[in-house]
């Protein structure tokens, strides 16, 4: 009895949830042609035209939604390559002592590169300026509103590409501070790089990427260099001034005769994942928009952090006869910084290509070439990002398709496989420019800032470790 | 009253508390070690560079137990934590001069 009352009820409100909208429907249908008057021609044309006006707007509304919210997106993936990201990547290859100390110094950039990119290194990397660098136009982001600024991005606000590139801005110069670990004061670290992100990353983002720039290939620079995510911008400019800040400092008070291993490979691991993942904001984002050149940019980053992890699992096993954790996370870290100026300009199968040589390549960099040297990059960042950073930029101007990105115009050849072999040429300038403006700006900043405050902790606040001597804290107390 | 410190391996520390507990040894201290005796250590590779580890993880074993109970304690030790490879670990046995119990004073063996 009670099963039949709630079948009936069930029909009841079938018939009104489905036949309700259908009478309505009807009802409508019944009215329409009483509704058409006779109408003149130009009423009609005036209709039309006022329509297809209103298409335009919606069009354009809702290219703009689907790319802004890419952008959007792709800003929050790039901040969480620096932290948690890269602090956890290289929290846990420092002693435990210098645990917190080196995060901060990754998490102090996300705060002050943020400040200063407000104040005027936006202005200076993407205002009017001349080919070396921008003017102060832009300063404290005058005119940086919600319009788009044709110029960088036609279809998201120019607050959004300013706030994307800050992340940028923000990651490249954390990348340095895995050369100068364990050692610099905190103070001299912020004011270090304050200097390093005004005189270094400012101009040779201008040059690449601003209006007008030396190197800008998609703007008709004078000397067109490929280099879709920063190659050149980020990671040849980090990894050449982590080789410089290496050697100005010196070596850990120790090394290389005390051993001084990572405190916590499970940290690193858990940040090279998080890195892994947000370099598809950092890669694929340097579409600008959520098109067909992302998602190729896409492709090949994750096809090249494949293959570079393979490349140097692969050397390490047959040189070591195992294959490591931290080998392994290295290689795919290696292979994105490689991958960094070539995707969004090779195929998936050219990107398999470079991940495997920049896997291999930066192995023999981190293993052979820095003990045959001698100098204490504590965590690689040159042995990784400069060496995968100039490798990507040079191998960019190999394998670079033009059925993937026409961006000399189409159907003309863009990579020395299609056959423009000046293309190479143009990227190894574009790779020598960075390395001059890395090595020179660097070395006179920490010569001010050496001569000014000093740039080493005392031997005693080194031995204590960053944690307790600049901040005063732990990473661990294991006794509460 | 004699102490027995014994240093095992980690992974033998469950077995050997049983072992204790089933022949009447009512309390014990236990101790997150590290050491090494004959065994001496490993290697470690990081980005190419050796570390040789050579204090490893060891689980330090302390009781108190009266003169005749420690041959059977030892004997409990020896059976329940032997694998038969270097780095079993060892015994050491002292003389106990004293016993206290803090909560109401009692002194030797019965504070045990």
């Amino acid at each position: 009895m009670r099963v039949a009352v709630v079948k009936v009820f069930l029909a009841f409100l079938l018939v009104l949830g489905v036949g309700g909208p259908m009478l309505a429907g009807q009802a409508a249908l019944a009215q329409a042609p009483a509704a058409t008057a006779p109408l003149s021609q130009e009423d009609r044309l005036a209709t039309v035209e006022k329509q297809t006006a209103s298409n335009a707007t919606a069009i354009a509304a809702a290219q703009t939604s689907g790319d802004n919210g890419w952008m959007l997106v792709s800003a929050a993936l790039v901040l969480m390559m620096s932290g948690p990201g890269l602090a956890l990547f290289y929290g846990g290859l420092v002693r435990k002592k210098n645990v917190l100390g080196t995060m901060m110094q990754t998490f102090a950039m996300m705060a002050m590169v943020t400040v200063l990119w407000a104040l005027v290194s936006y202005s200076l990397a993407f205002g009017q300026g001349n080919a070396f660098i921008g003017g102060f136009h832009n300063a404290f982001l005058r005119g940086v509103g919600l319009a788009p600024d044709p110029a960088y991005a036609a279809t998201i606000p120019l607050q959004t590409f300013m706030v994307y590139q800050l992340m940028f801005a923000i990651i490249t110069p954390a990348l340095i501070t895995g050369a100068f670990a364990e050692r610099m004061k905190f103070s001299s670290m912020l004011v270090f790089m304050a200097l390093w992100s005004l005189v270094i990353y400012s101009p040779m983002a201008h040059m690449v990427w601003g209006k007008g720039g030396l190197l800008n290939a998609a703007q008709g620079g004078w000397l067109p260099c490929l280099d879709f995510a920063g190659g050149t911008v980020v990671h040849v400019t980090s990894g050449v001034s982590a080789l410089v800040t290496a050697i100005y400092l010196g070596k850990r008070l120790g090394y290389p005769k005390e051993p001084m291993p990572p405190h916590s490979v499970v940290l690193s691991f858990i940040g090279a994942c998080l890195l892994w993942v947000g370099w598809f904001g950092f890669n694929a984002g340097s579409a600008l928009s959520a098109g067909t050149l992302a998602t190729s940019a896409f492709v090949a980053t994750h096809f090249g952090a494949a293959a570079a992890a393979i490349g140097w699992s692969a050397a390490e096993w047959m040189r070591q006869g195992k294959a490591s954790a931290l080998g392994a996370i290295s290689g795919a870290v290696a292979g994105l910084v490689a991958i960094t100026p070539a995707a969004g300009f090779v195929t998936p199968i050219s990107a398999l290509w470079i991940g495997l040589m920049a896997g291999v390549f930066c192995y023999l960099m981190v293993v052979k070439v820095k003990a045959w040297f001698g100098y204490d990059d504590s965590l690689d960042a040159f042995g990784v990002h400069g060496a995968g950073g100039t490798l990507g930029a040079i191998l960019t101007g190999i394998f670079a398709n033009s059925a993937i990105n026409p961006i000399f115009g189409a159907g003309k050849a863009t990579g020395l496989l299609e056959g423009n072999w000046r293309q190479l040429l143009n990227q190894i300038g574009g790779v020598a420019i960075a390395w001059t403006i890395s090595i020179v700006g660097t070395l006179i900043i920490l010569f001010v800032v050496d001569k000014t405050m000093g740039l080493r902790v005392s031997e005693d606040e080194e031995r204590d470790g960053l944690d307790l001597s600049q901040h005063g804290e732990e990473g661990y107390d294991w006794a509460h | 009253m004699q102490k027995i410190e014994a240093v095992i391996q980690p992974s033998k520390l469950d077995a050997v508390k049983d072992a204790l507990v089933e022949i009447g040894v009512d309390g014990m201290t236990i101790l997150e070690a590290r050491g090494h005796g004959r065994q001496k250590g490993h290697t470690e590779v990081y980005r190419g560079r050796e570390y040789s580890v050579d204090l490893l993880p060891k689980v330090k074993l302390e009781i108190v137990v009266t003169d005749e109970m420690v041959d059977r304690a030892v004997s409990a030790i020896i059976a329940s934590a032997r694998t038969g490879t270097i780095g079993d670990g060892k015994i050491f046995i002292s003389k106990i001069d004293e016993a206290i119990r803090i909560r109401n004073d009692e002194r030797g063996e019965i504070a045990l």
